[in-house]
């Protein structure tokens, strides 16, 4: 006797529970790619929507920002653990460096204006873009206070995500941490423009962002927006991904990269796709000579460029990050 | 009972093969097959294996990697065996051409709730609500290739709850070891296999019942009974559930929470019965 399972065709009350895929036999999901693939070009066509990359992937500019909100809200609580597995801890190798070349809490040998003999004693307001977990204000203050024996030099820690910021926050309750927890403020900002009222024109000595302008939909305005808050003499530095020169540890890197960190961000965080636009976000930005042109472009001034135009950026790990610095001309430019 | 073991045409095999002599690295990954996909390379493939084998062990709450493991332990042999069985019977075909998906949207549980008492509808929906949990909880697969053995795994994925309403296995720990080896013995899919592993974690008193117990009951019903892969559960919805247990073949296993809920009020009593004679004793 036939088994009853291959019974009748489904009832009408089964078919309303049963929803038709858009898939289905192997030949027809081909058949429905082709066609979508004939009738994709046309909405790029139509809209005028300016795009911008996300990763490898072209989106409108208007979501970028959302998009990249979602996967800094999906990875903050993992954050410190994954860059310490993604970099196997040469993370903090760099951003030691980088506080330490930007000596902040410094005084400077000249004086203060033309009329006084004084030096400049007023504490440096420092502002961290990007800055969430706090890694960079902690190592300001950090050496601020024991290398230079400054006490009251501030720092403002903004982030777009306030997922990021309250993980900072948390970080700042730590028992290493605490004595520097007065001199941060935390402010939850978009570092394309930056509230006037909060960051005033030129108020700012030290502007730095590690690891953040290459998810920022318009790098440019944000240098733009650098430009502005700065004091005249203030300093822009930004520790940033960049194009290795080797090519042997370049081939090594892309497979770390594109192989074994989606792999630990879903073993570790949870999450395969926020680390595979991490590592695609690195590709797009700009090498180090175009970055440097673009900071130069934005008015700042270039330290390090030789006569020939070479230079002006500083390697780390053979271009794994790069340091690029500019300093806002004191006479308006 | 036949069970298929050998893939009749090893097409799919035949296209594994191809595509891995195409050579792509991390650096150069082939498009993906549907929505989702991520081809992976062999090393990946080894690494993803071992790190969600163990994360999972240490950390059984990520399902995601339970899921992970599966996918990654799928191929290159049994995934395309689950497949061909259900080419081999007619409703098996009909699910492949149909490619229903169960989710919130396409099971109507408040209908299932209106369903007369011992019908498998019924017995799925009241299971859902006594377990909690609710037929969206099922990540999608991402790391099988062949876009047809990824609907396969799917659909082997969310019909996992009407395997716990067949067998009436409960949602925790114990109740899940013993389904995974019924799943085992009856899918041959080897993260049901693994998944065994997880008796380590079991009490003394619960291992010994699935010894003793259910992983028999699991072996004999799973290697005896029909495939259960190939049951379109979207028509069975309103069939006595026994009878549908008897047409596959499947004999009902004790019933775990009465079993603890027994032997927990027999402790009780035993303790009780102890602190009295103390107390006599004390005297």
């Amino acid at each position: 006797m036939p088994p009853r399972i291959t019974a009748s065709a489904p009832s009408p009350f089964q078919k309303l529970l049963i929803t038709r895929q858009p898939y289905r036999c192997l030949s027809c999901s081909i058949r429905l790619s082709q066609s979508q693939s004939e009738s994709a070009p046309q909405p790029q066509n139509a809209s005028s929507q300016p795009t911008t990359h996300f990763g490898f992937e072209e989106i409108p500019s208007s979501s970028k920002s959302s998009r990249v909100s979602s996967v800094f809200s999906s990875v903050a609580s993992s954050y410190d653990t994954m860059n310490d597995l993604m970099s196997l801890g040469i993370h903090r190798l760099w951003k030691d460096h980088f506080v330490r070349s930007l000596n902040p809490g410094s005084k400077p040998l000249l004086p203060a204006s033309s009329t006084s003999q004084e030096p400049r004693t007023e504490p440096w307001t420092m502002l961290d873009i990007a800055g969430g977990t706090g890694d960079i204000a902690f190592r300001l203050l950090a050496h601020a206070s024991l290398l230079n024996n400054d006490h009251t030099s501030r720092v403002i820690v903004s982030d777009i995500n306030p997922a990021m910021l309250s993980a900072g926050r948390t970080r700042a309750q730590q028992p290493q941490y605490a004595p520097y927890a007065p001199r941060l403020e935390w402010l939850e900002a978009n570092a394309e423009s930056l509230p006037p009222s909060i960051i005033k024109d030129n108020s700012i000595d030290l502007y730095t962002v590690a690891f953040g302008i290459r998810n920022f939909t318009s790098p440019l305005k944000a240098l733009r927006e650098a430009y502005r808050v700065l004091k005249p003499g203030g300093v822009f530095a930004c520790l940033e991904f960049s194009k290795v020169e080797n090519r042997v540890l370049d081939a090594v890197y892309k497979r770390w990269s594109f192989g074994a960190i989606p792999i630990i961000g879903q073993l570790v965080a949870g999450d395969r796709d926020s680390y595979q636009y991490l590592v695609e976000s690195i590709e797009r930005f700009p090498r180090q000579r175009e970055w440097r042109d673009r900071i130069s472009e934005a008015g700042f001034l270039v330290p390090g460029v030789d006569e020939r135009g070479e230079g002006g950026w500083e390697n780390l790990t053979g271009g794994v990050a790069a340091i690029h610095k500019g300093i806002k001309p004191l006479n308006g430019g | 009972m036949h069970r298929i073991l050998i893939p009749p045409t090893p097409l799919s095999l035949r296209v594994a093969i191809a595509r891995h002599a195409r050579r792509f690295s991390v650096l150069n990954r082939p498009p993906p097959s549907y929505r989702g996909h991520v081809p992976l390379t062999l090393i990946e493939r080894s690494a993803l294996v071992v790190g969600s084998a163990v994360t999972s062990l240490f950390n059984p709450r990520r399902g995601d990697l339970i899921a992970t493991l599966g996918e990654t332990t799928a191929t290159p042999y049994f995934i395309y065996r689950l497949r061909d069985a259900m080419l081999s019977s007619i409703t098996g075909r009909r699910i492949l051409r149909d490619r229903p998906r169960i989710t919130s949207q396409t099971i109507s549980l408040a209908r299932l709730r209106t369903l007369p008492g011992n019908s498998v509808g019924r017995v799925y929906a009241s299971w859902l609500d006594r377990e909690g949990v609710s037929p969206d909880t099922r990540d999608q697969v991402r790391f099988i290739d062949d876009e047809e053995c990824a609907y396969v795994m799917q659909r082997y994925r969310e019909c996992h709850d009407f395997y716990h309403a067949l067998t009436g296995l409960p949602v925790m720990v114990e109740g899940e070891v013993a389904l995974k080896a019924f799943e085992f013995a009856n899918t041959l899919l080897p993260m049901a296999g693994i998944s065994l592993f997880a008796v380590t974690r079991l009490k003394p008193a619960e291992r010994s019942r699935f010894w003793r117990t259910y992983l028999p009951w699991a072996l004999t019903n799973g290697l005896r009974s029909k495939e259960i892969i190939n049951v379109y559960w979207e028509e069975q919805l309103d069939r006595d559930v026994d009878d549908l247990r008897a047409e596959l073949g499947i004999e009902r296993p004790p019933d775990l929470r009465q079993t603890r809920k027994a032997l927990k009020e027999q402790r009780k009593a035993a303790k009780e019965a102890r602190e009295r004679m103390g107390g006599l004793m004390s005297e």
